[in-house]
């Protein structure tokens, strides 16, 4: 048998393709390139919002227009040219179709491909999706379910016509206008996302789930989450992603707001696989998130996230504990091949009694790539008996990627209890002999090691996704996961 | 006038005061050139981002004493480590008393930096090493333009240093505010040990700014122990930058107490040029009052098979604020490299706060590296045990505190000075225990 070692996987890391790689031709209403006030204005008339949606993504442009880009992040890139992007792009605006029929066959086709086809996922899976494709809502399902208990799950455009009165209320409370120039951005373009509320003691009976993609040439996509749970309630939430590929860079500028109000409890799971670039480095998506939830008292909110994809990821899912007894959890596994360049981390911010917070972040570099955790605990002066638990472990492949760690922890309060723990470290040679000895090949020895390594954080995602993250990591570490 | 400007101004005057054909001219106009274009770090710069210097530098300062000012030895006793033979190198407000020293050029040079930099002999030493080391940040920087006075120790190749070295710099506040630019610079050549003492004392209560750099050379195999006390009054800061090349084999250890000043900050830089080489920082830092402490290292692993060790202690109360930022960055080319690091905190008063960033930069993917940090509380059942068996709270928590810093004493090599240390602790604790337990 011959050898496969280390440098194979390498050699097959490097040349590995992007799978996913097609492109749907779908006839898109396409806005001309560049931003000013028109621009937003028209975005905001074509989704026939009203005036009050109109005025907040004003006051969102008139305050990115004066700030700038942000450089701290450990990554480098060519910056996008704000005024060279298209800011809305939708697939053949039909009004909505009442079965899959009559969604355009390609598109489906497009589904199909990336194995998640509408009615499988209907029947076997139990998942409702929102399935977004180049920032339309193109199919909803499990609606009527959802509804019966009384759960809102729909894009935020219908949500905005729908519900104005918990848009207004909500949007913008966690995750403000001018809290970065990303975010400003996206309050100032976003042309859809998802808007989910479960209420009152309500525990949603099913994963739900949405698929973003990208798919016009040269448009960025803005979208923009906001899930609210109400007192006592409980709802899981998965988000994924895979993008077709592309030579020119796409900007992918999200934002997320997580409400979990008194008792409640949000699960955010996000899988994320964009475009990472070809093996040259050459295209592939930037990817700047920012994602933050609240919780009020003896809430807890939970993300976890699979980042295997982009060229660039900069991102941030964070807990503000805001109420006593909150907790604040983040599982994040990063995956960095090629060229990528992954700066993510948690923020965890601590502000009542008794809050916990928990980080467990892996980091995988292979390749060329760089890959940084970046994070801050903060124990405010009145955040009594408060605890935290960091712990980021990173594994390199190879010489020429690199590992970075970036803490920041702050604590203003006696009774805080920190802890935070780092290790670098390779696949140990010793690990691999011992596999082999016992017949385990070298490629399944990898395989195994890698996901010990990452066990931690897949066993935090919902079944569903567990099985799609490990298919996620295979693509990135093909070779080495059997 | 602000003190960016004062001092840009009195350079020419210092210029023109000390040799104009001085090996270091050229250095000093670069390094004036530099401070001039990046003035004084502010919040806005990462690595400054929890210290800020605004409040200490509105004061006054006095660049240049007016006047000799003489001390008595019976006076100063206490902030010598009196009990042991040394060598001892004494400035007053920045002039060298020789009466206070005690120097030498038997087989080794310990001596002055004006010294070194004005004599031919040793005008090698000084093209091959001065500034060879430091940064060109806006600090050391400024402290390479005022470049002047300091201690000069060069080890020769195989010599064993007899005796440790105290560098002491006192501070008489004869003037409302004083600022002080100390420069040393430590050659440990071949297979050479030296152990040396640092300390910045200002003797009342009158502000006193000190930009002090340190560079310290260790050739192959050489060993080089250096110990920073920091027990100062309110009123003084110190900004203290050293910077430690490494060459093959080498040993390197720098100890930074710190129990006083009004801030203090610690830039310690090691850059490790050559293979097995080990590295060590420790640091014990007890603080109350409004004291601020910014201990900010760097670990540069450049070369395969090396080690660095690092392990900072902070008890922080009062108002007291800490901040850790360290950072180890592993080069592609340094294989097999060894880097850990530790920082523990105690926060006992709810207006104290602490702040850190440990940082790991990693290129090389066959290494071992981790970094733990931790803030806690003394244990509350140790507390218990203690009271229980009739050991006063205060004495208890003296106890603990004293445990908890340890793990840093036990690497102090020269008894003398762990002995002052735990003195210095005991003092600052108000506790009246001999620690020889």
């Amino acid at each position: 048998m011959s050898k496969y070692t280390e440098d194979d996987l390498r050699e097959e890391l490097k040349t590995k393709e992007y799978e996913y790689g097609f492109y749907t031709d779908i006839e898109s209403e396409t806005f001309p390139n560049g931003l000013n006030e028109d621009i937003v204005r028209a975005i905001s008339k074509k989704k026939e919002e009203p005036q009050w949606m109109t005025d907040w993504r004003l006051e969102a442009f008139k305050v990115w227009k004066d700030m700038v880009e942000p450089e701290w992040a450990n990554v480098r890139y060519e910056k996008p040219d704000f005024q060279g992007i298209s800011y809305y792009s939708a697939p053949n605006s039909k009004p909505k179709y009442d079965s899959l029929d009559e969604v355009d066959p390609e598109l489906l086709a497009t589904f199909e491909k990336l194995g998640i086809s509408l009615d499988e996922q209907k029947k076997l899976t139990g998942v409702a999706m929102d399935v977004v494709v180049d920032s339309v809502s193109v199919a909803t399902t499990f609606k009527k379910t959802l509804a019966e208990q009384g759960i809102i799950f729909m894009s935020i455009s219908e949500a905005i016509k729908e519900h104005p009165e918990l848009v207004k209320k909500y949007i913008g409370t966690v995750v403000p206008q001018k809290d970065n120039f990303y975010a400003a951005l996206n309050s100032a373009v976003f042309s859809d996302g998802s808007f989910c509320y479960i209420p009152k003691g309500v525990k949603c009976p099913m994963e739900l789930s949405t698929y973003f993609r990208i798919n016009q040439a040269g448009t960025g996509q803005f979208e923009r989450t906001l899930v609210i749970a109400d007192e006592g309630s409980y709802v899981s939430y998965l988000e994924g992603c895979t993008a077709p590929s592309r030579d020119e860079n796409q900007l992918h500028a999200a934002v997320v707001e997580l409400i979990a109000l008194e008792d409640a409890e949000i699960k955010y799971s996000t899988v994320q696989n964009w475009f990472p670039g070809n093996a040259e480095g050459k295209g592939g998506v930037y990817n700047f998130v920012t994602k933050r939830g609240l919780c009020e008292k003896n809430a807890k909110i939970s993300w976890t996230q699979v980042e295997t994809g982009s060229a660039v990821t900069w991102k941030y899912p964070s807990c503000v504990l805001k109420g006593d007894n909150s907790v604040g959890e983040f599982y994040s596994i990063a995956v960095t091949n090629n060229y990528q360049q992954a700066d993510t981390g948690t923020k965890m911010i601590h502000l009542g009694k008794n809050t916990k917070s928990t980080i467990i972040s892996k980091g995988i570099s292979a390749g060329k790539s760089q890959n940084s955790y970046r994070g801050l605990v903060q124990i405010n002066s009145r955040a009594e008996n408060a605890r935290n638990f960091s712990q980021c472990d990173s594994l390199l492949m190879g010489n020429e990627c690199g590992a970075h760690t970036f803490p920041y922890i702050e604590a203003k309060n006696k009774s805080a209890k920190i802890e935070h723990e780092a290790t670098t470290s390779k696949i140990g040679e010793d690990q691999i002999f011992y596999c082999n000895q016992r017949g385990i090949d070298t490629e399944k020895a990898i395989a195994l090691i890698v996901n010990g390594f990452s066990k931690e954080v897949l066993n935090k995602l919902p079944m569903e996704f567990a099985v799609e993250a490990q298919k996620l990591l295979e693509i990135s570490l093909e070779g080495s996961v059997g | 006038m602000d003190l960016k400007e004062k001092l840009l101004s009195s350079f020419l005057v210092f210029e023109n005061k000390v040799d104009i054909d001085s090996p270091i001219h050229d250095v000093r106009n670069e390094a004036i050139k530099v401070f001039e274009e990046k003035g004084f770090p502010s919040k806005k710069e990462e690595a400054w981002k929890y210290t800020s210097l605004n409040k200490i530098l509105k004061e006054d300062y006095s660049l240049f004493p007016k006047q000799e000012n003489a001390i008595e030895y019976k006076d100063v006793k206490k902030y010598f480590i009196h009990d042991i033979d040394s060598y001892k190198i004494v400035f007053i407000d920045g002039k060298y008393s020789s009466h206070l020293s005690e120097t030498t050029h038997d087989g080794i040079d310990v001596c002055l930096m004006s010294v070194a930099l004005s004599k031919p002999k040793y005008s090698l030493i000084i093209k091959n090493y001065f500034n060879k080391a430091a940064t060109t940040d806006s600090l050391p920087a400024l402290n390479t333009a005022f470049a002047q006075e300091g201690a000069y120790i060069h080890i020769p190749k195989n010599k064993v240093v007899d005796k440790p070295i105290q560098i002491i710099n006192f501070s008489t506040g004869n003037e409302a505010a004083t600022m002080l630019q100390p420069r040393n610079l430590v050659v440990a050549e071949e297979n050479s040990q030296v152990q040396i003492i640092e300390r910045h004392q200002s003797l009342t209560e009158n502000a006193v700014l000190t930009n002090s750099v340190t560079e310290i050379f260790a050739d192959n195999r050489a060993i080089v122990d250096y110990y920073k006390i920091q027990n100062d009054h309110n009123n003084a800061s110190l900004i203290d930058n050293t910077f430690i090349k490494q060459k093959r084999e080498s040993i390197a250890s720098v100890h930074t107490f710190s129990f006083g000043g009004k801030l203090t900050r610690n830039n310690l830089n090691y850059y490790q040029n050559g293979e097995r080489i080990d590295s060590i920082l420790k640091g014990v830092t007890i603080l109350g009052d409004k004291q601020h402490v910014d201990h900010n290292t760097l670990v540069h692993h450049i070369e395969p098979n090396c080690e660095s060790h690092q392990d900072y202690k902070g008890i922080f109360g009062d108002s007291a604020t800490g901040v850790f930022n360290g950072k180890i960055i592993v080069e592609k080319e340094a294989q097999k490299t060894n880097a850990f690091q530790s920082n523990n905190n105690i926060l006992i008063s709810d207006k104290a706060a602490i702040n850190t960033k440990p940082q790991l930069e990693i290129f090389a993917d066959d290494v071992k590296c981790s970094h733990g940090c931790t803030i806690g509380q003394l244990d509350e059942s140790a507390m218990f045990y203690m009271r229980s068996r009739g050991i006063p709270e205060k004495e208890a928590k003296a106890l603990l505190m004293y445990a908890f810093s340890n793990n840093v004493l036990n690497s102090v090599k020269i008894p003398e000075v762990k002995q002052r240390i735990t003195k210095i602790i005991a003092n600052k604790l108000g506790v009246n225990i001999g620690f020889d337990l």
